[in-house]
């Protein structure tokens, strides 16, 4: 999967049941994914799904409701299957939508015509996407974070953005419920519906109010711990690149007392500086400010401990920020699995800084392995380079065959604001 | 292309300021190529090339008379016949580009097998190029952005001063350590169409009368 090739090719069609794809896609890929199998161009599906949206989101819905039930290219099963299985997804789905149903409730019962003609396709499509959220691939939700996380973020949603955009949305019901009241008729036939309304309003909160709570609540709860386990992860593969990584070098050197005590020392510092200043072994944080710098770091380290050698070769050059730190300890990583592992005397390192992208390709003549009989529990590249690109919206692509090396292809986007939740409008 | 072995082997001049580097790189082509002559530095190398008109000569980038471009540019002017292969631990791009724009026909670094020295040898002896991943990494840096005063250069040459797609495809996999076979491969061309395509890249580098070219190494060489 070269960049190389995907310049300038048109998709063919393709046969088989329908797909949604998860190249050139704007949201699931549902649009991409029909245009693949009948060959209209996406941008002609795309309009029809967004005219079809305008009067009553109709389109909207089917569209999300595609979503939920077609399966991704190259996965099996859909994402309804999966969220049926999550328990805490539908009770939060029913929440949602159960407080969208009470709205439209009582404007049918003031007969406030445009809010009832909207009815249910938005409900339909709010509480998919609910379910996508909480059930899609973490790939998938690249596009969907930055909108949804102001959302349920919950005690660190104090922004100001996000509270003048609830500010705003007060006051616009506020003055809408106001202008809906004096421009009714005379204040005394008003009460009487007017109480009912509230009485029929106090009656739902009363009953589903503490439900809605513990859903909110849960939903917090599982973000934490949530949190927690990508922070356990994090440190897993942390303490696989340095701490293991050592254990492993000592064990084949044991035959060198003096590269033992020194590699031993190494690893010392480097841990102690992690538990008490807090700098993380592995990264490259402090020592490097641009990538280049940071892949040259790369080529004496692995060159100094693994005694091989490193052809490091950087076209361009950027800062350092947390995503490219990220990318290096990947690429640093695939750089002494390289060294460790595929017994070949040097190990090719290139790095290419792009307007959009920056790629690292890391690639040895070594003895290869078949990557579909990598044994799970084997950290190294699942965890340490895919899982670790894949965190921050990278990619990382594993070319190997027994007998004919490996190549490491990590790209990573460039552009920083995709991380930042949106501002609001 | 490994066509002077219709004539023999390749005859091999070496040039290098290093005793050691010499009788290395002399024991490792073992008796793949015929080694005719030694010299540590510029003048002597001039006058040693001069008298034994070798096939190709291995010229370390630095030596203490001069830059080994010194070298190339004046065998060049009597000597045209004789091709140049840079060898060097050097990694100062400047230097290694100016190496090549005086002519040579390839650079590779100090850290190559003796096998691939050998075919780079025997390459640059058939009148083939010889890019290693890291002169690919300088061309393509080198050749990366347009030029800022492009409009106002009248000299602007887009045959010369600019690489073709397929150029910067082929360039970018010798940067990824695939050898020229690989990239006929990936590529779905063939050894020959890749060569090809490192010749024309060579020829731009030689010729290009691209300002970027200079100014991008002056710039290299302060940071």
């Amino acid at each position: 999967m070269s960049p190389l090739f995907r310049r300038g090719r048109i998709r063919p069609r393709v046969a088989g049941p329908l797909r949604r794809q998860q190249q050139g896609r704007v949201a699931g890929g549902v649009a991409a994914g029909i245009s693949a199998r009948t060959g209209i161009s996406v941008n002609i599906i795309r309009i029809v799904f967004v005219l079809t949206s305008l009067p009553g989101g109709f389109g909207a819905a089917v569209y999300v409701l595609a979503w939920l039930l077609v399966p991704a290219a190259g996965e099996e099963g859909n994402i309804a299957s999966r969220a049926l299985a999550d328990r805490r997804g539908i009770a939060l789905t029913a929440a949602v939508a159960s407080v969208l149903a009470l709205l439209l409730l009582i404007s049918s019962v003031l007969k406030v015509a445009w809010i009832s003609s909207l009815s249910w396709p938005p409900v339909i499509a709010l509480a998919g996407l609910v379910l996508i959220w909480r059930n899609a691939s973490p790939e998938e939700l690249t596009l969907l974070r930055p909108l949804a996380e102001p959302l349920f973020a919950g005690g660190g949603a104090r922004r100001r953005s996000w509270i003048k955009l609830r500010l705003a949305a007060a006051s616009l019901l506020l003055i809408f419920g106001a202008g809906l009241l004096i421009s009714a008729h005379v204040s005394g036939v008003l009460v009487r519906p007017m109480t009912g309304v509230a009485l029929l309003f106090a009656a739902v909160v009363v009953l589903l109010g503490p439900w809605w709570l513990r859903v909110a609540r849960d939903s917090f709860a599982e973000r934490q711990a949530r949190i927690r386990a990508e922070e356990r992860a994090e440190m897993a593969s942390r303490v696989h690149d340095s701490v293991l990584q050592t254990l492993a070098l000592i064990q084949r050197r044991a035959d060198d007392p003096q590269q033992v005590v020194s590699l031993a020392r190494a690893q010392e510092r480097e841990l102690r500086s992690w538990l008490f200043d807090g700098r993380p072994p592995g990264s490259i944080d402090g020592l490097a400010t641009t990538l280049a710098g940071g892949v040259r770091l790369i080529q004496q380290e692995v060159e100094a401990q693994h005694g091989i050698v490193v052809d490091a070769i950087s076209v361009g050059d950027c800062d350092l920020d947390s995503d490219m730190s990220a990318l290096l300890a990947a690429a640093r990583e695939a750089t002494v699995n390289a060294a460790k592992w595929s017994g070949a005397s040097s190990v090719s390192v290139f790095a290419e800084v792009e307007p959009d992208s920056v790629s690292v390709f890391v690639r040895d003549r070594g003895r290869g392995f078949d990557p579909a009989a990598v044994p799970a529990d084997r950290k190294g590249l699942a965890e340490s380079v895919r899982a670790r690109m894949a965190r921050r919206g990278g990619s990382a692509t594993i070319r190997s065959a027994v007998g004919e090396g490996t190549e490491v292809v990590l790209t990573m986007p460039r552009t920083v604001g995709h991380r930042e939740p949106s501002r609001a409008p | 292309m490994t066509g002077s072995d219709a004539g023999g082997r390749p005859r091999v001049f070496i040039v290098d300021d290093h005793g050691l580097f010499r009788s290395g790189v002399r024991s490792e082509l073992g008796d793949q190529v015929e080694v005719i002559g030694e010299a540590e530095d510029v003048q002597p190398a001039i006058a040693g090339i001069a008298g034994c008109e070798p096939d190709v000569v291995l010229l370390d980038v630095h030596l203490p008379g001069g830059g080994g471009q010194d070298v190339v540019s004046e065998v060049t002017r009597s000597h045209p016949q004789v091709r140049f292969l840079a060898l060097s631990a050097s990694d100062a791009p400047e230097d290694v580009i100016a190496v090549i724009r005086a002519g040579a026909r390839g650079y590779v670094t100090k850290t190559i097998s003796g096998s691939e020295l050998v075919d780079a040898i025997r390459r640059v002896a058939a009148g083939d190029a010889v890019f290693s991943p890291r002169l690919a990494g300088f061309v393509l840096d080198a050749f990366a952005s347009v030029p800022p005063d492009q409009r106002v250069r009248p000299a602007f040459d887009p045959e010369l001063d600019q690489l073709t797609p397929r150029e910067r495809d082929v360039l970018r996999l010798i940067a990824r350590g695939y050898t020229y076979k690989e990239i006929a491969r990936e590529l779905f061309i063939s050894a020959k169409t890749v060569e090809s395509h490192v010749s024309s890249v060579l020829r731009k580098l030689q010729l290009s009368t691209r300002h970027q070219l200079t100014r991008w190494a002056a710039e290299r060489r302060l940071t």
